[in-house]
């Protein structure tokens, strides 16, 4: 195996609601508040291998989101490491540093928040590759133009504002944005969630040619089950905050191993199947305020053991070399 | 970089017409008549003040132009010189239409200019405030809370009290007074701003953060801040005719218009009413324009309340 592109070892992202001083008064006197830590990413590795696109699913609320900000360096992770094609990333600076900062882009889900409603296109686009010195002020609105034809926009329109495009038109912008400055690796968050279907389809292709194009690797984070089979290689499954399988596309979906994928799986409405009846699994998502015991998805589990209420599962290598993080299935192995 | 245009190219122009936002604020600034009506009243105050020396009859501040003989003389009656003063005299002999004009233009000049250093005071402290968070946010805020605490007319007649008078003082006074208003506006807008995509794609992509803050969230804080600054300059602007009104503002040898509504004060109850009451309608028309251009402006800037 090639060393990945991008790894992360032993993450975790917590956030700390602080108390003020009112609060601290409050709680001298007795009330019954305390500091809260959310676990949005409980210490997960994950790793992506040069070409290759990892979708990473789990409900809403699960940290996937956190973990994909963590991956771009939106947020400095709490703990934990991150290398990127070998080097870790916290121990780079000067060029180094910045090329590794550009190399990771990232799409986000709402094309309206995420482009700056004062600039021109030109500029949303172009601002950055000028700070960097990728291209000259010269040079800077022909390569402008290179960009937005690259991802179907129309060069003529880049004197307009982001508010006189379409939701798709939009994240095409954001997609330019994020390839100006000629990333290795991207990281879409929900990037199609906030999309009508039929452009969802564009922008997935989109995504594609970019990728056989341009070489790109993704972390494609997503809750669409089926928008992650088309597209990816490899799935990691998310729950509060950890990662509990990960296998190949192929192999999630035909044999999940996990508890929480089976379940995340059975009711993933399919046409094949046209089933009327939805049994949803049992439960709310706890809160990641106060997550369970053990592994954290034993409350909801239909098969939990006493152990699994105590002992927390790693994610390792289980029955056929799966890796998954369930007692059982790595009991099966034994 | 090829240029592969493939099937997923569907994107074109929809309308030939490019509308900056500008243009659309614009024309939405212009669709309440009253809000024009009022801009078009200051825009004529201003222009007054600044032509005043051209046309005004008398300059108020010159005594060899100002004589007794004029003193007190009712509306439309002819003066010494030879001149009619439409707007009737005050005590000294100044005539009313001349040290009206005369007097907006210290009024303008003063609530312009307090306005003007408040904003950038206010927007610089406001933004640190946003930017550092912590104990220097907490610190700065609780400054801010405490000042705004008190009403603005008593912080302006403390430290008139304590610098003295004068057009500098008094706009020094007026800054000191008003600053933690914009202060307060900025950071709180500043803090939604920082927490927009946009502004996380920016630090993605390198971005440096004094770019990030100058360039990306401060271009988004500016609608209210405008808004706030309206006001602020009417408020200002009344500010400073109260500390005239109350003898701790301007000299009496420079009359702004708080300093004419309190000269005729004393003759208001002997029946010479012009000498408070026009130089009140002026305040009155200049402070009123400012706040409904400010009030329309809101309107037009906050999308939340756009019909």
């Amino acid at each position: 195996m090639t060393e990945p592109l991008v790894e992360i070892r032993g993450v975790s992202k917590r956030f700390t609601k602080r108390l003020d001083v009112a609060g601290k008064i409050a709680q001298r006197l007795g009330a019954n508040i305390r500091e809260e830590t959310v676990h949005a990413v409980d210490n997960v590795n994950l790793s992506i291998q040069k070409g290759e696109v990892l979708g990473l699913v789990g409900e809403s609320g699960c940290g996937k989101s956190t973990l994909g900000r963590v991956v771009a360096g939106i947020h400095p992770a709490s703990d934990g490491q991150m290398f990127y094609g070998g080097k870790d990333v916290a121990t780079l600076n000067g060029t180094d540093k910045r090329a590794a900062t550009l190399a990771i882009q990232m799409i986000f889900q709402d094309p309206f928040a995420s482009l700056n409603p004062r600039m021109r296109v030109e500029d949303i686009i172009g601002e950055a590759p000028r700070m960097h010195g990728i291209v000259s002020k010269a040079e800077s609105a022909e390569y402008v133009d290179d960009v937005m034809r690259k991802v179907g926009l129309d060069p003529s329109l880049k004197r307009r504002y982001a508010h006189q495009f379409s939701g798709g038109q939009r994240q095409r912008i954001g997609i330019a944005r994020a390839l100006a400055v000629k990333p290795k690796f991207l990281v879409c968050d929900e990037a199609i969630a906030a999309l009508d279907v039929s452009i969802q389809a564009q922008v997935i292709n989109l995504f594609m040619d970019l990728r056989e194009e341009l070489g790109l690797t993704y972390l494609f984070i997503s809750h669409d089950l089926s928008v992650v089979e088309h597209i990816a290689d490899r799935v990691a499954i998310m729950y509060l905050g950890r990662i509990v399988e990960s296998a190949s596309t192929e192999e999630i979906f035909s044999d999940p191993r996990h508890p929480y994928t089976k379940a995340l799986l059975a009711e993933a409405p399919r046409l094949d199947q046209r089933r009327r009846d939805f049994a949803p699994i049992e439960g709310e998502i706890p809160s990641p305020l106060d997550p369970p015991s053990g592994c954290t998805f034993h409350p909801r589990c239909p098969v939990a053991t006493a152990e699994c209420r105590t002992t927390v599962p790693e994610l390792k290598a289980g029955r056929g070399g799966r890796e998954t993080a369930c007692l059982l299935e790595h009991a099966e192995t034994v | 970089m090829t240029d592969t245009v493939t099937d997923h190219s569907l994107t074109t122009a929809k309308s030939p017409k490019v509308e900056t936002p500008f243009q659309r604020f614009r024309a939405e600034f212009f669709e309440s008549r009253i809000a024009t009506a009022a801009l078009g009243i200051f825009l004529i105050i201003v222009l007054l003040a600044i032509l005043a020396p051209w046309i005004t009859p008398q300059n108020p501040y010159d005594l060899g132009q100002v004589s007794v003989m004029d003193g007190r003389l009712p509306p439309g009656s002819e003066a010494f010189d030879g001149y009619t003063m439409w707007l009737g005299s005050d005590g000294s002999g100044r005539d009313l239409y001349s040290a009206i004009l005369y007097g907006l233009r210290i009024s303008l000049t003063v609530g312009l200019a307090s306005g003007v250093i408040a904003l950038l005071i206010g927007m610089a402290i406001g933004l640190v405030a946003a930017y550092a968070g912590g104990r220097t946010e907490a610190f700065i805020m609780r400054i801010v809370d405490l000042q705004l605490s008190f009403p603005a007319s008593l912080v302006a007649l403390m430290m008139v009290a304590a610098l003295g008078k004068g057009v500098d003082k008094i706009i020094l006074a007026l800054v000191i007074a008003q600053w933690a208003y914009y202060a307060r506006t900025v950071r709180a807008t500043a803090l939604v701003e920082r927490g927009k995509e946009y502004v996380e794609a920016a630090q993605c992509l390198g971005i440096s953060r004094s770019r990030i803050v100058f360039r990306h969230i401060l271009p988004n804080c500016m609608a209210p801040l405008i808004v706030v600054g309206t006001v602020q300059t009417a408020s200002a602007i009344s500010l400073e005719a109260t500390l005239s009104f109350l003898g701790v503002g301007l000299p009496q040898t420079e009359p702004s218009i708080g300093v004419l509504i309190a000269n005729g004060f004393e003759y208001m109850l002997s029946g010479r009413y012009w000498i408070s009451v026009f130089p009140g309608v002026a305040l009155l028309m200049t402070v009123v324009s400012i706040n409904l251009v400010g009030d329309h402006l809101r309107d037009v800037l906050n999308p939340r309340l756009k019909r």
